[in-house]
């Protein structure tokens, strides 16, 4: 069980650090967390999974308001959401196995970005769900490297998140 | 004009209303210390710097104020950090301004060096790093309406060498803030409210907790006129204290660890208790899931995260308390009590014939009864400063308050040597009050070494050091749990008359009940300040602070007061 929150703050340095204390601070645990730049100055963006199961999700969104920077929390776990994840995986793929793991590549609507003597470099973006599918495929020809953003998400519809968009 | 950092930092405290600052001097904070008397901003030097925080703490709560601490780089940084997080836990609007070193050097392990943002970081409500002289002049404005809006708190502003000199043209900050996601509440929703005056309509054995938010809010007189029009008892947390006027009859008195056993039975009793502006901590709850079985529950505060954090309640609301009791006076219904507030009163009466300040003295020197001469000599109208023990159980106790001070003590953090740097704050916020600092030989000789501060400042502060030569409150514990292994809580301490005359200060020592209240006239009567040291009983029955929920232990579980054997 996790749920995913959106979290808009502003774009000053130390906020991660803040926003990663407190849920240290707390005892919250937490699954991912991923931030970047938004489509307005100023303001970055982060979208942090949580363990529903261990850590009450309220109580974070709570908790983040009172750090002074953070501008904005949404829970949108029970929203219409895409929820993505990117990974990059090297899998080991010689001569005879290089088409069999381009074939799952292919299976997984993902890419081959990179080509070694003995090796792929994969994407793969998706729900975490498909990401863990082809990793499990891959594992038998050997993983030997593998980086995952954690989840980004964005609500469906044209009524989307803004970091301005109700108050509290 | 162009003017330094350290000119934009005197101009902009200047007109954020400071007169007074306590502080401590050092290598990275010397350039800012260097143009303060051309902005007459009183200086207070204190001889260490939690101190400096304590005493801004001190400061903020006598005044209401935002208290200013200032101190340099490194050790002098990390020293206020019990300050910090005692006024943290205490929702204590102060702003300190560290030095640091130069920008060009920061994490390069300089002399001095050490990221106080990086360590007061889950200590303060916001802190900042100034990197830029333009920023300074705004920062500073914004870390005050930070410290002292919505629940308040310390702020922190680490200012580097190189930004106190550099130059600029001061831009002065306009006077509204831009913080996108920080918006303190107002009313509480409408709603909520209704459905809180719906159960306190029908509510029939129902009690108020006030706690601090009563006093931070301004909510005194509102709250007041509530509980008169509902006829409501109500119970007071340690720093809720001065909310409420003691000698009212719907006053009930502290509530907890060692409030009155009356008091923790009636919450155990009621069916609605009334939470404003309080927390629910561990030592006024006893254990939770014994706590209240029978009550429902409404909480008002102001910090969304307070509400349901550790008793889930049936109303929560979220706002400002004295705009939520405004909101519910004209929707709650006169009504009238009195079959349960009589039967409050015969536990109250089981309670006082316990008391030990309703027995005749018995030849020994017993705190209760001190702080019972000194209340009934200043007529509850001193602001009372204590540090940490049991000396601040019995001040809480028998220091009856009738507002609007509060009682000045270290509530959420239990800070041991709080006592004396606070009263030196507090006196300074109110020069003309009469301010008494009850402190222990413990906590007492934590701190002792401010009295240079008390002298250096000629403050007119009356101490009361109660000395058991123990640590009091551990070595009561020690006694009831503990097998009465004293461990570690000995003392032997120094002759402290003749320490506060090395200082100048004038001393009394009593060791005999028939001496309390003529040295308390005496030392009220003395020109600057003065001192009394009480010799009091050291264990058992009458070095015990009672009644007592013990550890773990729910709150109708009391260790009441014992009922002595009839003196020969």
């Amino acid at each position: 069980m996790v749920s995913t929150l959106i979290t808009w703050v502003e774009d000053k340095p130390g906020v991660l650090n803040r926003v990663a204390s407190l849920f240290r601070r707390r005892a919250f645990n937490i699954e991912s967390l991923t931030v970047g730049h938004t489509e307005q100055r100023g303001v970055s963006r982060m979208t942090i999974v949580v363990d529903s199961a261990r850590t009450d999700v309220q109580k974070v969104a709570q908790n983040l308001y009172k750090l002074v920077n953070v501008i904005r929390v949404e829970d949108v776990t029970d929203r219409p959401a895409v929820m993505r994840d990117l990974a990059l995986i090297r899998v080991r793929a010689n001569g005879g196995t290089r088409s069999e793991v381009m074939q799952l590549v292919d299976t997984f609507r993902a890419r081959v970005v990179d080509v070694g003597l003995d090796t792929l470099m994969i994407e793969v973006t998706g729900t975490e769900e498909k990401v863990e599918g082809l990793v499990e495929v891959l594992r038998p020809f050997g993983i030997l490297e593998m980086v995952r953003t954690g989840r980004v998400a964005m609500v469906r519809g044209c009524n989307g998140g803004k970091p301005m968009a109700n108050e509290q | 004009m162009r003017r330094t950092g350290a000119q934009i930092v005197w101009e902009i405290l200047r007109r954020e209303g400071v007169e007074v600052v306590f502080g401590f001097p050092g290598g990275a904070i010397m350039h800012t210390y260097h143009p303060r008397q051309e902005y007459g901003i009183h200086h207070v030097l204190v001889r260490h710097e939690q101190c400096a925080a304590h005493a801004a703490d001190g400061y903020a709560r006598a005044s209401g104020r935002v208290g200013v601490a200032l101190v340099t780089s490194g050790p002098g940084a990390t020293n206020l950090v019990t300050g910090i997080a005692t006024a943290m836990m205490d929702s204590a609007p102060i702003v300190c301004i560290t030095g640091q070193v130069p920008t060009a050097v920061i994490g390069s392990d300089a002399f001095q060096e050490t990221d106080i943002t990086g360590i007061t970081l889950p200590i303060t409500k916001h802190n900042y790093l100034v990197t830029d002289v333009n920023d300074l002049a705004y920062i500073i404005h914004e870390a005050f309406y930070i410290a002292r809006s919505g629940r308040p708190g310390p702020v922190l502003i680490d200012l580097p060498k190189d930004v106190q000199q550099a130059e600029t043209d001061l831009v002065v900050p306009k006077e509204e803030i831009e913080l996108p996601g920080y918006r303190p509440v107002g009313p509480g929703d409408p709603d909520a409210v209704r459905q809180a005056a719906a159960m306190i309509n029908s509510a029939q054995r129902p009690v108020i907790l006030a706690g601090h938010g009563v006093l931070m809010s301004g909510a005194m007189a509102i709250l007041q006129g509530l509980a008169e029009k509902t006829h409501i008892p109500v119970a007071l947390t340690l720093l809720g204290k001065g909310g409420f006027p003691e000698s009212h009859p719907l006053a009930l008195g502290l509530m907890g660890m060692h409030g009155e056993a009356f008091v923790n039975q009636a919450i155990q009793e009621a069916d609605l208790l009334l939470a404003f502006g309080m927390r629910f901590d561990d030592r006024v709850t006893g254990k939770l899931a014994h706590y209240a079985p029978g009550a429902r529950k409404i909480h008002v505060d102001l910090d969304a995260a307070e509400l349901n954090k550790i008793v889930p309640v049936d109303v929560a609301i979220l706002g400002d308390l004295r705009q939520v009791l405004e909101q519910l006076m004209p929707l709650v219904e006169p009504a009238s009590h009195q079959e349960w507030l009589n039967r409050i009163d015969q536990w109250r009466a089981e309670t006082d014939a316990r008391d030990i300040a309703n027995r005749p003295q018995n030849g020994r020197l017993l705190p209760p009864h001190v702080v019972n001469d000194i209340w009934e000599a200043t007529q509850g109208e001193a602001i009372l400063v204590t540090d940490v023990g049991q000396h601040q159980m019995w001040a809480a106790q028998y220091y009856h308050q009738d507002g609007p001070h509060p009682l000045i003590t270290s509530g959420g953090l239990g800070t041991m040597g709080f006592g004396l740097p606070a009263a030196i704050g507090a006196q300074i916020a109110r020069p003309d009050e009469e301010v008494w600092a009850i402190v222990g030989d413990g906590g007492f000789q934590m701190t002792a070494q401010e009295l240079g501060t008390v002298v250096q400042e000629q403050l007119p502060l009356r101490i009361a050091l109660f000395n058991n030569s123990y640590l009091g409150m551990v070595r009561q514990w020690q006694e009831m749990f503990y097998d009465r292994r004293y461990e570690a809580t000995r003392l032997l301490n120094p002759d402290f008359v003749k320490l506060v005359e090395a200082y100048g200060i004038q001393g009394w020592r009593v060791t005999k009940p028939e001496d309390t209240r003529q040295a308390i006239a005496e030392a009220r009567s003395h020109r600057g300040p003065a001192f009394i040291e009480f010799q009091v009983a050291q264990e058992g029955a009458e070095g015990n602070v009672y009644p007592m929920v013990p550890a773990g232990a729910a709150l109708h579980e009391m260790i009441r007061r014992p009922i002595p054997a009839v003196e020969a």
